[in-house]
């Protein structure tokens, strides 16, 4: 073991961690708007649109995000149209590319989820709401979301830790996150065994975190009265 | 609202009708489950509806503010018509959310909001529906679940309360909208015995106050006791009708009289 390496390589890695946090952060966020864009969309019964759903997700999980990477980042620059419309200054830059990708397919994986907890909600708890006169969106504000947001927490806190792991493909189309910078890092070196161990200790430290937020989250969710689960 | 009011029978005094159906009928795919039921339940009175399971009077119920769509006939509420058309779906939904939102339901299986508090689940439909501000409407709630007697109870969750306890809350939120008529569907058929009674006890006590309800029960002591008027359901339709002391113990239908004999 190298400590010499270990040493200027640490900081430089946790340097490249904004990066990987960023990437994974705001594509669960936007994922997640998508995601619930495509749950809603899946159980709306208008058959038209539940399709689509079905099948943007469909696509999305039985391929490969690597692929999805290079087909947006090296796949967009071919078409005229991409190239002249107005998203081309963003569609060229690897970071957009990147971001677009990991939101696309965390969004797929993500209205699973959100589905699921949407269909948890007890049924008599809607009939009770619409019975006094809620309807439309503030039933769906008021008793729907929050309920269903309690039932998919866990598995979604599941989902932001694969999503943080995966921003490590971005590397491949020359994003310096954690392991892009772990790559340069371990060519400079010729030590690729210490430079790798301090990115996967720099992950862990990462993932680990990322549970227990999650878990504080979920903690304080089941003092407000217990998991939606009732009897 | 303490002091019990005159309550009039069917035809007497000059009682109007709060909710009124004719000729509603209800289909699901083949299967008639209501057929030209024709019902009147005018203020404060309390109707109990009672019948075999399958007869289609929690059904009816459900009818009364849109829970099922009606196939067809006609629901007037204090004496505005919803005209059904089944074709199209029911009545019109702006029709049905001003109903609901005068009209109270409790169910059988209590259907509180779990993410809520006692209190929240008594004092938001009337924040976020009839537009009460917030001091007023827990203020109104605390009100509403002592008189319950579950005043102590308002910053439990759901979970934690016992299945008479809930139905009390329910009571209480029921309450809250200030209805014009109160329904109950089936409210202690989900409760063990010994919690029957608790329940039972406010019922009965809205009552006393002239509250309009509709209740479909399987307690005929209930349903003689505080009744103005019960209605018998079988197999969609209104069998016999008439006062508590008349029909239930001189039944004219012989299915009635079936009925009676194996409840009791």
């Amino acid at each position: 073991m190298r400590w010499d390496v270990v040493a200027t390589a640490f900081p430089a890695l946790l340097s490249a961690v904004p990066m990987t946090l960023q990437l994974a952060f705001i594509a669960v966020a936007a994922g997640f708007f998508l995601a619930v864009l495509l749950a809603v969309a899946r159980l709306s019964g208008i058959r038209g649109l539940s399709g689509l759903a079905y099948a943007y997700v469909y696509v999305i999980r039985g391929t490969p995000l690597l692929l999805q990477i290079f087909f947006i980042y090296y796949g967009a620059g071919q078409f005229d149209a991409v190239r002249a419309s107005p998203f081309w200054p963003i569609l060229r830059e690897a970071y957009w590319c990147a971001l677009l990708a990991l939101s696309l397919n965390t969004a797929a994986y993500g209205s699973e989820i959100i589905r699921g907890g949407l269909m948890s909600v007890p049924k008599g708890q809607i009939e009770a709401a619409r019975a006094f006169g809620l309807s439309g969106m503030r039933l769906f504000r008021l008793i729907v979301f929050p309920q269903a947001l309690r039932v998919m927490l866990p598995a979604y806190g599941n989902e932001l830790i694969l999503l943080l792991k995966a921003t490590s493909l971005a590397s491949t189309i020359t994003i310096i996150d954690v392991t892009g910078m772990a790559r340069t890092l371990a060519s400079q070196t010729y030590a690729p065994v210490e430079v790798f161990v301090c990115a996967g200790v720099i992950y862990l430290a990462l993932t680990t975190l990322s549970t227990l937020a999650v878990q504080s989250v979920e903690g304080r969710l089941r003092r407000r009265g217990g998991l939606a689960l009732q009897g | 609202m303490t002091h019990p009011l005159p309550r009039p029978v069917d035809g007497a005094g000059a009682a109007l009708p709060t909710i009124e159906t004719r000729d509603l009928r209800k289909n699901f795919g083949a299967v008639e489950v209501l057929k030209s039921v024709s019902f009147r339940a005018c203020e404060h009175q309390v109707v109990s509806i009672i019948g075999a399971s399958g007869s289609g009077k929690s059904t009816f119920l459900r009818c009364l503010n849109f829970l099922e769509q009606p196939s067809g006939g006609e629901i007037r509420f204090k004496g505005e018509s919803l005209h059904i058309d089944g074709a199209k779906g029911g009545a019109r939904q702006r029709d049905i959310e001003r109903l609901r939102r005068r009209t109270g339901m409790v169910f059988q299986q209590f259907n509180l909001w779990s993410h809520w508090t006692v209190l929240e689940n008594v004092a938001k439909v009337p924040m976020h529906v009839h537009g009460v501000s917030k001091g007023l409407a827990e203020k109104r709630a605390i009100e509403l679940l002592a008189k319950v007697g579950l005043a102590g109870k308002k910053d439990a969750y759901p979970s934690a309360l016992s299945g008479g306890q809930q139905q009390r809350v329910a009571i209480a939120r029921a309450l809250a909208v200030d209805p014009e008529l109160l329904l109950f569907d089936e409210p202690t058929s989900a409760l063990d015995p010994e919690l029957v009674g608790e329940v039972l006890t406010v019922i009965r006590s809205l009552a006393m106050e002239g509250r309009t309800m509709i209740v479909v029960t399987h307690e005929m002591g209930f349903a003689r006791e505080v009744s103005d008027k019960v209605v018998f359901f079988h197999n969609g339709r209104i069998e016999e009708e008439g006062a508590p002391g008349e029909i239930l113990k001189r039944p004219q239908s012989p299915r009635l009289g079936t009925f009676l004999s194996s409840t009791r």
